[in-house]
């Protein structure tokens, strides 16, 4: 053990607060984008946070399912999902397409709300836990109720995928964050899941666009029984 | 009494804010120019501007009241007091206590006050409409920086700018994410406050979409340069704080005069830095349409009042 | 002779100058040349000696007035005193510039009027001075009729009239609240004096009861939403003299009332209470910013901008209840003193205001700030004296209003260590609330004192404009002169708000702002947070010389005087200019879903296009408007009771004689 290495821990600890943070600062921004390539980058830096808080989490706790979970997370969520979104945007040729949405400033207040609500309701949870990043819970709930509300408020297909990818990325993170991971079976299963998630949407997409010519979800309301 | 340490250091300070401010635009200007294969104007072009309007008389409209002749000098010796209580080389400030960061946030708004004022003083419909979008912006921008300033105000128990940067810099390093969101804030905030894009263009003239060039339309010779100085040392000002609260490592504490030795080379570099920063920020963003900037200002305004949420969450 | 027994006199005084005003009822002359300034004396004398009263101990006397075996029990202590000064100080100032304003009477001879704003005043004093609640409601009756009078003083007018009847309603409606607050705080002991209700311990139900009634009761004096909506309409409809009155003045008698209840008079606090005046203060804060920002009618501006202001006082109020509540006394004190601070400063710089709107309006005769513009040149004294108001308003450094914000941010700064989890979370997001409260008001101040003093005079009638006469100077100067004391010098006067907190919560910040020196403004430590206007306005004036004297000496001073660039075209008139609807764009663009707007488009084809924007209130649709409906037709329902029969009148009578006997022998 090196003289410097307790330093050296608490900066970590410290950068999983700050990794958390830029996972909650990003599902804001994405509440506030309009661009839907714009959408994706933004999705990508996600993950990578998301990457990079859970490897500092598997070094500190010195679990190593936690670097397959890391490397899973990284191959799908930094490389393979946007790599298929954007061939997706391409091919459905919504590539700069920009999405006019429920007034952005109230979303975002909402917003707030939500993250002031998130926090209060994960204080009491977060000093049950004893993991080393559990102040960082009250983030990832409020990551997940912001991807939530940006599924609510966007009329467009692609948006609302990457809204639900985006509070996977928040429920992944909760899990890391308060019991160090989930089995790694579990873990397989969803990342599996997700995969095929993209798939299957991508696919109802391309039907969607098929039957209606566009890609506003508003027309899927013609579907119901009169 | 003030101890002569102190007052060398708040007097070098200010003569440092005056003469390099101008520097620092050229600076800008010169990466700009670099980034977009344009040849650029040289570094000391602002000195040179400046020299030329204050030689020139002054042109004041005759429907001019008072305020239109005295809202320059006042809006530089706000910009003045601010890079003298803007721990910028170092802490160890006298005229720090007199303003602290809400007098600070004051004191932009002062000087924005009188400037919209001014514009409106001649009554043609550029100078109105420029005071207009420039309190559109700052409505928003104030309690922006009022909050990105209250998250360090918050770590360090201090509303005092001079203790603030004392305080980060001098203790353990740490990280802090509500600062780091706090940040983000903050170059918002800066971008829109200094005229820059995506908010304004600080290159055109007469466009429609132009906020501060429309507000000192009517100004000519001296009072146009002290504008134009103004500016600069807003944007000096504006610099210098961002680094102070982000970046604090080499700013002198109190006590150490020597420290100022190299705190001035320290200092010159990060600006250098800062400055190439801004003219990338500015060459790769495109100006925004104006119904989009409170828009953008919103979201500076949220992203610091969740800095100073996470701050309470987190405690750091 | 005591302090309590001046102020009676000079009170009295007061009520004798309105008597001689009714015996010179219509010689404009003496009432305004002599009366007035007899009166603006007398509020000076008051103000002087609540100055002094309030560093003194608590005195009491007992009027032989009112009915028998029911005196008025009158009280001085230190939060009586501390109101009595903004009465006296505010009070002086817009009595000598009523003086020069009341020249041909407005509808109403001169000399009723002297009556009326001579009673208003008096009735004030006495409010804040009754220590039972039968003379504080005689009190505060007087003040809501003499107000009211005054308020319709230009009665021929329908729009005025209709707004002094629902200015009457709201307070009459408040009133009852208030009375049957007095009933609960008195726990059926039936004795109404304040000093018995001190006694009482109530159960935290009926202090919450009393509490809320008292909040809706004083909130529907102060303009709290959702009861502000008779406010923008009283007071522009005012003459300026008394708008300055009922605005600067009048509201902090209801902000008093909260105080006393909230406490004095109950004597334990719930941490809900405050959360409930700071969300009001807040929700009202805001409402009145940006409502203030997009109205057309100078006096309207300046009418929701008091909504704002009395907005902050409450959310100052609610953050020492909070604080109190949880046993945090020397933070409860800081939110009091800032809340405390505003109350005078924007007792000066409102009535200020509101005063130099009226110096416009009788040099123009417009309210509109469509047509007016330009007036710096032609009235410079009202011009200079209405921008310190304007930058004290829009809380700038180094003037008054900014240093009640500076101490208000600063509480809030401290609040982290609240025991509830949930208030530290809600805490930060209501600064950054106060925040954009405090640049908006900016926004509506520059919006104000630019189309009406700046640019070209949008009518060609502005250009004969006359400047103040002498004495409404005298009070413009007077109120002027107190916002930049009170902006530069503000460690005496916390010294004498700390008597008030003292006795609210039994703890000040004065010692240790005293301990910090007088020159710096430091409630706490000087590491932690520091202030000084004087040092600020000094370096500042300082670069603002050496930049004159050094541009002057190195380079020249020359200026050549030039019809100011028109963009090449020369056709340019002064109504060109933008407009104040122009100005307020963009904040009715952003703020669109608070504001109901009625707008008329003009179409391509007008002969004569017409924009007009109508800006309205959606809880006059949401809340007022229901109610009026429910009551009419409530009403209609008891007028089938109205046969017009005289038999069915007596049958009435006669049934509910029978039901009252049969009350009797029940019992």
């Amino acid at each position: 053990m090196f003289f410097w290495e307790p330093e050296v821990n608490t900066l970590l600890t410290q950068s999983i607060n700050l990794f958390a943070t830029g996972l909650l600062v990003l599902a804001f921004a994405m509440i506030a984008q309009r661009r839907i390539l714009t959408l994706i980058h933004l999705f990508t830096l996600q993950g990578a946070s998301l990457v990079a808080a859970t490897l500092v989490v598997a070094y500190l706790t010195d679990q190593h399912h936690l670097y397959y979970s890391a490397a899973i997370t990284f191959v799908l969520k930094v490389v393979l999902i946007p790599i298929l979104l954007h061939r997706l945007i391409d091919r459905l040729n919504v590539r700069w397409d920009v999405e006019t949405l429920f007034n952005i400033p109230t979303t975002m207040l909402i917003g707030i709300v939500l993250v002031i609500f998130a926090f209060n309701l994960a204080t009491p949870i977060a000093g049950l836990s004893a993991s080393i990043a559990r102040g960082t819970l009250g983030i990832a709930l409020a990551s997940v109720l912001l991807s939530f509300l940006m599924m609510i408020v966007r009329a467009k297909a692609v948006p609302q995928v990457i809204g639900f990818l985006s509070m996977e990325n928040g429920l992944f993170f909760a899990a890391t964050a308060a019991t160090s991971g989930m089995p790694m079976l579990v873990e397989l299963g969803i990342a599996f899941d997700v995969l095929v998630g993209i798939l299957i949407l991508g696919v109802f997409m391309f039907q969607i666009r098929e039957q209606f010519d566009s890609l506003d979800i508003r027309h899927l309301e013609k579907l119901k029984e009169e | 009494m003030i101890p002569l340490s102190g007052f060398v250091s708040q007097l070098l300070e200010i003569i440092l804010a005056l003469a390099f401010a101008p520097l620092l635009t050229g600076w800008v200007n010169q990466c700009r120019a670099w980034l977009q294969n344009r040849s650029a104007p040289g570094l000391l072009q602002p000195y040179r501007a400046l020299h030329k309007l204050f030689n020139k008389e002054s042109v004041v409209a005759e429907s001019a009241s008072p305020i239109f002749r005295i809202a320059p000098y006042i809006v530089f010796g706000c910009m003045a007091l601010v890079c003298a209580i803007a721990p910028t080389l170092s802490t160890d400030l006298p005229l720090a206590p007199a303003a602290d960061t809400i007098a600070l946030v004051g004191l932009f708004a002062l000087a924005r006050v009188f400037i919209s004022l001014a514009a409106m003083d001649i009554g043609t419909s550029f100078g109105t409409l420029g005071a207009r979008r420039e309190m559109l912006i700052g409505f928003l921008a104030e309690p922006a920086l009022l909050m990105v300033l209250f998250s360090a105000s918050l770590i360090t128990q201090s509303t005092s700018l001079a203790n603030i940067v004392e305080t980060l810099a001098h203790q353990p390093f740490a990280i802090y994410p509500s600062l780091a969101v706090a940040g983000v804030a903050f170059t918002f905030v800066a971008l829109a406050e200094n005229a820059r894009v995506p908010v304004d263009n600080p290159a055109t003239h007469l466009e429609l979409t132009m906020i501060h060039e429309a507000l000192i339309l009517e100004y000519s010779g001296r009072h146009l340069a002290l504008i134009e100085w103004a500016a600069a040392l807003k944007l000096f000002a504006y610099s210098c704080i961002g680094l102070a609260l982000f970046f604090p490592w080499g700013i002198a504490g109190a006590g150490t005069p020597l420290a100022m030795i190299v705190a001035i080379p320290v200092l010159l570099a990060k600006l250098a830095i800062g400055g190439v920063l801004l003219a990338l920020i500015e060459t790769i963003n495109a100006k925004m349409r104006l119904f989009r900037v409170p828009e953008f200002l919103a979201t500076a305004f949220l992203l610091a009042v969740i800095a100073l949420l996470v701050h309470v969450l987190l405690g750091a | 002779m005591a302090h309590l027994d001046w102020i009676l006199v000079l009170v009295g005084g007061w009520l004798g100058l309105g008597l001689l005003g009714i015996l010179a009822l219509r010689h404009t002359d003496f009432v305004a040349r002599v009366l007035f300034p007899a009166g603006a004396a007398i509020a000076l004398g008051l103000a002087a000696i609540a100055l002094s009263a309030l560093f003194d101990d608590p005195e009491t006397a007992v009027l032989p007035l009112g009915l028998p075996n029911l005196p008025f029990h009158l009280r001085l202590d230190g939060l009586s005193a501390y109101f009595l000064l903004v009465i006296g100080a505010a009070g002086a100032g817009i009595s000598v510039f009523a003086a020069g304003y009341f020249r041909q009477g407005e509808g109403t001879p001169p000399g009723l009027l002297c009556l009326e704003y001579h009673v208003f005043l008096a009735s004030m004093a006495l409010v804040v001075l009754a220590d039972d609640a039968y003379a504080f409601m005689v009190m505060w009756e007087t003040m809501a009729l003499s107000s009211f009078f005054l308020v319709t003083a230009n009665h021929r007018v329908p729009a005025i009239r209709q707004a002094g009847f629902l200015y009457l309603l709201v307070a009459h409606i408040g009133a009852i609240a208030i009375l049957l607050c007095f009933g609960v705080l008195q726990a059926n002991t039936g004795d109404y004096s304040f000093a018995n209700m001190r006694a009482q311990s109530l159960s935290p139900l009926w202090a919450s009861a009393a509490f809320l009634l008292a909040t809706f009761g004083f909130g529907a004096k102060a303009g709290i939403l959702p009861l502000h909506v008779w406010l923008p309409e009283a007071h522009p409809a005012a003459p300026s003299p008394v708008s300055a009155l009922m605005s600067g003045v009048m509201l902090k008698t209801a902000i008093y009332g909260i105080l006393r209840i909230g406490f004095d008079l109950l004597n334990a606090q719930l941490w809900w209470w405050g959360a409930l005046l700071l969300a009001l203060g807040l929700a009202t804060a805001l409402f009145g910013v940006v409502f203030s920002a997009v109205q057309t009618d100078m006096k309207r501006l300046l009418a929701y901008s008091s909504i704002e202001n009395i907005g902050l006082l409450f959310v100052g109020i609610g953050l020492g209840v909070l604080f109190n509540a949880y046993g945090m006394h020397a933070l409860s004190a800081l939110a009091l003193t800032a809340a405390l601070y505003h109350v005078i400063s924007h007792a000066f710089f409102k009535s200020l205001l509101f005063l130099g709107t009226g110096s416009v309006l009788h040099a123009t005769g417009e309210r509109s700030l469509g047509k007016l513009g330009g007036l710096m040149r032609r009235m410079p004294w009202v011009g200079w004296l209405v921008l310190i108001g304007v930058l004290a308003s829009s809380g700038l450094p180094p003037l008054s209003g900014f240093v009640a914000e500076w101490l208000l941010l600063q509480s809030f700064l401290f609040t982290t260590e609240l025991p509830n989890s949930f208030l530290n979370m809600l805490v930060p997001v209501v600064a950054a609330a106060i925040a954009l409260v405090a640049a908006l008001a900016g926004y509506a101040m520059v919006k104000f004192f630019g189309v009406i003093f700046l640019g070209q005079p949008r009518e060609a009638k502005l250009a004969e404009a006359q400047d103040a006469s002498l004495l409404e100077r005298a009070g413009l100067i007077w109120l002027a002169s107190g916002c930049v004391v009170l902006g530069l010098f503000p460690v005496p006067l916390i010294g004498a708000i700390d008597r008030v907190t003292q006795l609210l919560i039994g703890t000040g910040i004065a010692s240790t702002v005293r301990n910090n020196g007088w020159l710096l403004l430091a409630p706490t430590t000087l590491e932690r947070a520091s202030y000084s206007p004087l040092i600020f306005l000094a370096v500042t004036c300082l670069a603002v010389l050496l930049a004159v004297l050094l541009v002057h000496r190195l380079y020249h001073g020359r200026v050549r005087f030039a019809p100011p660039w028109d963009c090449g075209y020369p056709a340019q008139t002064a109504r060109m200019q933008d407009t104040a609807e122009g100005f307020g764009q963009p904040i009715r663009q952003i703020f669109e879903p608070f504001i109901r707007m009625r707008r008329e488009l003009p179409s391509p084809f007008d002969e004569k296009p017409i924009y007009h924007v109508r800006i309205e209130d959606h809880l006059w649709h949401w809340l007022y408007l229901p109610i009026a409906r429910t009551t009419e037709r409530f009403a209609r329902l008891v007028g089938r009771l109205q046969q017009g029969r005289i038999a069915i009148y007596l049958l009435y009578s006669f049934l509910t004689l029978l039901v009252l006997l049969l009350v009797v022998v029940a019992k």
